[in-house]
């Protein structure tokens, strides 16, 4: 494989990448926006092989297969379970309707370009062209955890978010050394394991998943103090 | 010394997962306190006389600046081990914990010490982030612990929001690795801190301020600056006093702690202070926004949560400023609003134990059925509000100084938000020592040694700051200064 | 400019003119097949429009000229509009006429004319249809533009004949903006030609239909010369997206050679499109009409996606 032909590849990887960020905001279902995000990781892991192949950093095939079983299988599994487990409504019910949603978010990524635009113009890394794409994607996360009424499809964007930052740092990068990288999956592991722990307290507690619910009781304490 | 400081706190929080015991468990909690901050103390004396170290193959980096907050660390951690005893013991009593619970609670205690320690100690900035990220997950599950409604709710907007803050960090220290590979390599190297430093101006300045946007929001949000300061109060609030002491005291400083290191390597590529500029602009607005914020309370927690909220903007502030004295300042701010908050909000965990509500509208007359309890929080929201002779009022007063040189018109409105604050303060505070008392108090066993030890250190930096401990401050000062102004 | 170039230019409109009803008689003989029936034929459509040019004309009571008028400018319209589309020869002599906005405008021109037809009449149905008709295309509309733009910024250039000539002279390179812009442009062909799943053109079932809603109450051959404008509309654009995307095998200069060697090839790669599209309305069921819009804004953001992939991702590299 030439090296142009890797760097058109990861620059494919970048637009389909953008492309599942899109995705997952347009869902209007839960399991959907499941798939997608399983998807994700999985063009995650195939992102960093590639970036691997092309760079002959080995470590980076590490990389991969983590992502591979974290971010392809166990994570989109462990939620999974937990939507089966909890019973959670099947319909993702976001806050703003999402048309506009698509609309922001297009804003959103017109955004990134712009301020990732001097960046672009200086670097000399191998596949440094999807910083900007990797910083839309970040943000389209945070717009799926601002925007969203359930808890767990908070969780997903934040997952989204770490996903999107994976990318830019195996994308733009050639990915960072692999102790920092181990550390951060392992952040991501243990937050994921909490996460799923707090799905079982909430429910117990407030009897749904909603976010508003949680809102309330803070209100109220808030009031009553 | 170096290894028994980080190895102490993450073996006492393996140990403690495993004994069931509470009493035991309360036991080698501070003994892990005491040792570590045994160690941290030889090791502070080994740095003072031998200067900075690079400790096990130049993964870690210890200098004045961080070495300090080490020591403050490890003190602050040791005294809250041992006021949790009692106060925990309480809380048993009263139904809100339970064994199990007490277990998860002390194991995830010394984790996140050993979180706080790896941060302040390391050397590779992505390390740095997964540590912070380490002792937030801690305090997560620690603000959750009595698993009532509201503090499921608080801790879940705790780690909502810092989980989006903290990727927000790793995405500018991914910006910061982008540009820096081009200079140092693939490695670690272009992780490492001192090495960034080295090569500072030759990294792009572009990316770097951008970076810096990213990683001020996402550290700022830590740290508890406005407008990303929403999730402080209800983690505070909700949280175990001991939780509260220490993120307030201690976490904080770490986010704090990560934002000035990153700001150096930042000034040091822009060669401008647009960086510092940005910081005083947020940590200006924290000020103002907590000083309102904190009269519209009725939670004593909550309450004085804001206030750590305007001293971390105060600090945010004075590094902004960037001059030696601000500097300065700042660091001896750092220590004696640890010591000082840390102790209040001991004293507040009695005092709503003593009255068995939070709420500052029942909770009356102190002073009179609880005078150590009274007489402590009189004292400590004296000294947190910058009432002479206590160190916060040296430090503001040198902090004042530094700003009238540098940006005089910043003074007033720097001056109208501690005013306010003071008021709001003291306006709360006031009925609640002295009030009438219809209450129903109860009688709690008070531990106050930690509090009175705290008070009495922070009276002492502020009657007069030792010479040695001057010494290291200024040593600190400079080096965060010196490597400011040098590309300028 | 010699005589031949100017037969070829009026030849090769005339050939996709006239192969329109074959090309839809191959959807839907396709559809049939897929579907277990043996189908009418690809030359029913043809039999069809003969059928209706013989039959007399009913008109309504109070129809006005407007009514009479439409069919014709609707046809002329899309005839204008399908000589601006090469299928066999890039260099024409029209070709600097050949322009995408003008393409845009000619197609919505018809469409004006077929809403105002629609609504003339003053029935509930084809007031309905018009409705639907100008929201869809007003999301339609941006949506093809911006995926032409994703072209036309690589070609520095609007005009049909400009971007061919660049796509078939640039190297085989990945680009995932023309990828996004592809599917952009394949949604919003679905949605301008009226096929599954935005609407059905074989059903009369009133709740659903839009382009059927409008043409209700025409007859002999004001309804022949509104069905040849849907046809021809349709190979219109499946020529539109094979010559923007998939260009290879037109013929450059005007020999005989050449022109006999474009027109296999566009008749292969149409072919390919269409029972491609057969498949398609065959698997999927049509969307409810409330989902129509967001099936077109996706189409738009994917659109979007693309011109903002082709600056981040193609340009200065």
């Amino acid at each position: 494989m030439s090296m142009s032909l890797v760097q058109q590849l990861v620059d494919g990887l970048a637009a389909l990448m953008l492309l599942v960020s899109f995705a997952l905001l347009a869902q209007h279902r839960l399991l959907s926006v499941l798939h997608w995000f399983a998807a994700q990781g999985v063009l995650l892991a195939v992102t960093a092989t590639i970036v691997a192949y092309g760079t002959g950093n080995h470590e980076l095939y590490i990389s991969a297969v983590m992502t591979f079983l974290l971010k392809g299988l166990l994570l989109p599994w462990l939620l999974w379970h937990v939507i089966k487990r909890l019973h959670v409504h099947r319909e993702v019910e976001p806050l703003v309707n999402l048309t506009l949603t698509m609309l922001i978010a297009l804003g959103i990524t017109l955004f990134s370009f712009h301020i990732i635009q001097p960046i672009e113009k200086i670097s000399e890394s191998l596949t440094s062209d999807s910083m900007a794409i990797a910083t839309a994607c970040v943000l389209l996360g945070m717009l799926m955890m601002i925007t969203r009424r359930k808890a767990i499809t908070q969780v997903i964007g934040f997952l989204a978010v770490e996903n999107s930052l994976f990318f830019a740092a195996i994308g733009s990068t050639n990915g960072m050394p692999l102790v920092v990288e181990i550390g951060i999956a392992f952040d991501v592991l243990i937050a994921a394991l909490i996460f799923g722990l707090f799905f079982f307290q909430i429910r117990t507690t407030f009897d749904s998943l909603e976010v508003d619910a949680m809102h309330a009781a803070l209100q109220d304490r808030e009031d009553e103090a | 010394m170096f290894l028994g400081t980080l190895v102490a706190p993450l073996f006492g929080g393996l140990m403690l997962a495993l004994v069931a015991n509470t009493r035991l468990a309360f036991g080698i909690n501070v003994a892990t306190g005491v040792a570590t901050f045994g160690f941290s103390l030889a090791l502070a004396l080994g740095i003072l006389e031998k200067g900075a170290l690079n400790p096990v193959g130049g993964w870690f980096f210890l200098d004045a600046y961080n070495v300090f907050l080490i020591v403050l660390t490890t003190f602050v951690g040791m005294t809250t081990a041992i006021f949790s005893g009692p106060y925990m013991r309480h809380e048993i009593e009263r139904g809100r914990m339970d064994a199990q619970r007490m277990r998860l609670y002390h194991s995830m205690f010394q984790l996140f010490l050993f979180g706080m320690l790896l941060g302040f100690t390391t050397d590779n900035i992505g390390v740095l982030w997964v540590s912070l990220e380490l002792a937030t997950l801690a305090t997560v599950l620690l603000v959750s612990l009595y698993r009532t409604p509201a503090s499921i709710a608080a801790a879940w907007k705790y780690f909502i929001l810092c989980g989006m803050g903290i990727a927000l960090a790793l995405f500018g220290t991914v910006m910061v690795f982008f540009t820096a590979s081009n200079v140092l390599g693939h490695g670690n190297e272009a992780l490492s801190w001192t090495r960034l430093l080295q090569h500072a101006s030759e990294l792009d300045p572009a990316v770097m301020m951008i970076a810096f946007c990213f990683l001020m929001v996402g550290y700022g949000t830590k740290v508890g600056l406005a407008p990303m300061h929403a999730w402080l109060p209800d983690a505070h609030g909700e949280g175990p006093t001991p939780v509260s002491a220490v993120l307030s005291g201690l976490l904080l400083n770490l986010a704090l702690y990560a934002l000035v290191r990153l700001k150096m390597l930042v000034d040091g590529a822009t060669a401008s202070e647009t960086a510092g500029h940005i910081m005083m602009a947020f940590g200006l607005l924290s000020l103002i926004v907590a000083a309102f914020s904190l009269h519209k309370q009725r939670d004593i927690k909550r309450m004085f949560s804001f206030s750590s909220i305007e001293h971390m903007g105060l600090m945010t502030f004075a590094f902004g400023i960037g001059t030696q004295l601000a500097s300065f300042a700042a660091l001896l701010h750092m220590t004696v609003h640890s010591l000082v908050k840390s102790g209040i909000f001991f004293t507040v965990g009695h005092a709503a134990q003593a009255m068995g509500t939070q709420k500052m509208a029942e909770i009356r007359g102190l002073i009179r059925h609880h005078p150590g309890i009274g007489w402590g929080l009189l004292i400590g929201t004296a000294a947190i509000a910058g009432f002479p002779p206590f160190g916060v009022f040296t430090s503001e007063f040198l902090l004042f100084t530094a700003t009238i040189d540098a940006h005089a018109w910043t003074c007033v409105p720097l001056l109208l938000g501690l005013l306010i604050a003071m008021a709001g303060l003291f306006r709360f505070v006031q009925p609640m020592v002295y009030g009438e008392t219809a209450a129903q108090a109860v009688p709690v066993r008070v531990n106050m040694l930690p509090v009175y030890v705290h008070l009495a250190l922070a009276l002492v930096l502020g009657l007069s700051i030792p010479s040695f401990l001057s010494g290291w401050y200024e040593q600190a000062a400079a080096l965060i200064v010196t490597t400011s102004v040098e590309g300028l | 400019m010699s005589g031949t170039s100017l037969f070829l230019q009026i030849a090769q409109a005339v050939v996709l003119v006239l192969f329109a009803p074959i090309a839809a008689g191959v959807v839907s003989t396709a559809k049939a097949r897929l579907q277990n029936r043996r189908g009418a034929g690809v030359l029913q459509p043809w039999r069809n429009l003969i059928k209706l040019f013989g039959k007399q004309v009913v008109l309504a009571e109070n129809a006005s000229w407007i009514f009479r008028f439409a069919p014709y400018v609707v046809f002329t319209a899309t005839i204008m509009a399908a000589s601006c589309v090469p299928p066999l020869l890039v260099h024409t002599p029209l070709s600097l006429t050949a322009d995408v906005i003008a393409l845009v405008a000619l197609l919505a021109l018809a469409r004006f004319f077929l809403a105002l037809a629609g609504m003339d009449i003053g029935t509930a149905f084809g007031g309905m249809g018009a409705s639907r008709e100008m929201t869809f295309s007003a999301l339609a509309e941006p949506a093809m533009l911006m995926s032409v733009f994703v072209l036309s910024i690589g070609a520095q250039s609007t005009n049909l004949t400009t971007m061919i000539s660049h796509t078939l002279n640039t190297p085989i390179v990945l680009q995932p903006s023309l990828a996004f812009a592809l599917v952009a442009m394949l949604m919003v062909a679905v949605a301008e030609n009226g096929r599954i799943p935005v609407d059905n053109p074989t059903t009369h079932l009133e709740l659903t239909m839009i382009h059927e809603a409008m043409i209700l109450e025409y007859s002999g051959r004001h309804l022949a010369l509104m069905e040849w404008a849907a046809m021809i509309k349709l190979t219109l654009f499946a020529t539109l997206i094979i010559d923007l995307f998939l260009p290879w095998g037109i013929s450059i200069d005007a020999s005989l050679a050449g022109v006999a060697m474009g027109l296999v090839a566009w008749l292969l790669k149409l072919i390919g499109f269409l029972l491609g599209l057969s498949l398609v309305e065959t698997y999927l069921a049509k969307l409810r009409l409330f989902e129509v819009p967001e099936f077109l804004s996706t189409a738009f953001v994917i659109a979007f996606l693309g011109l903002l992939t082709h600056y981040m991702l193609e340009i200065g590299t």
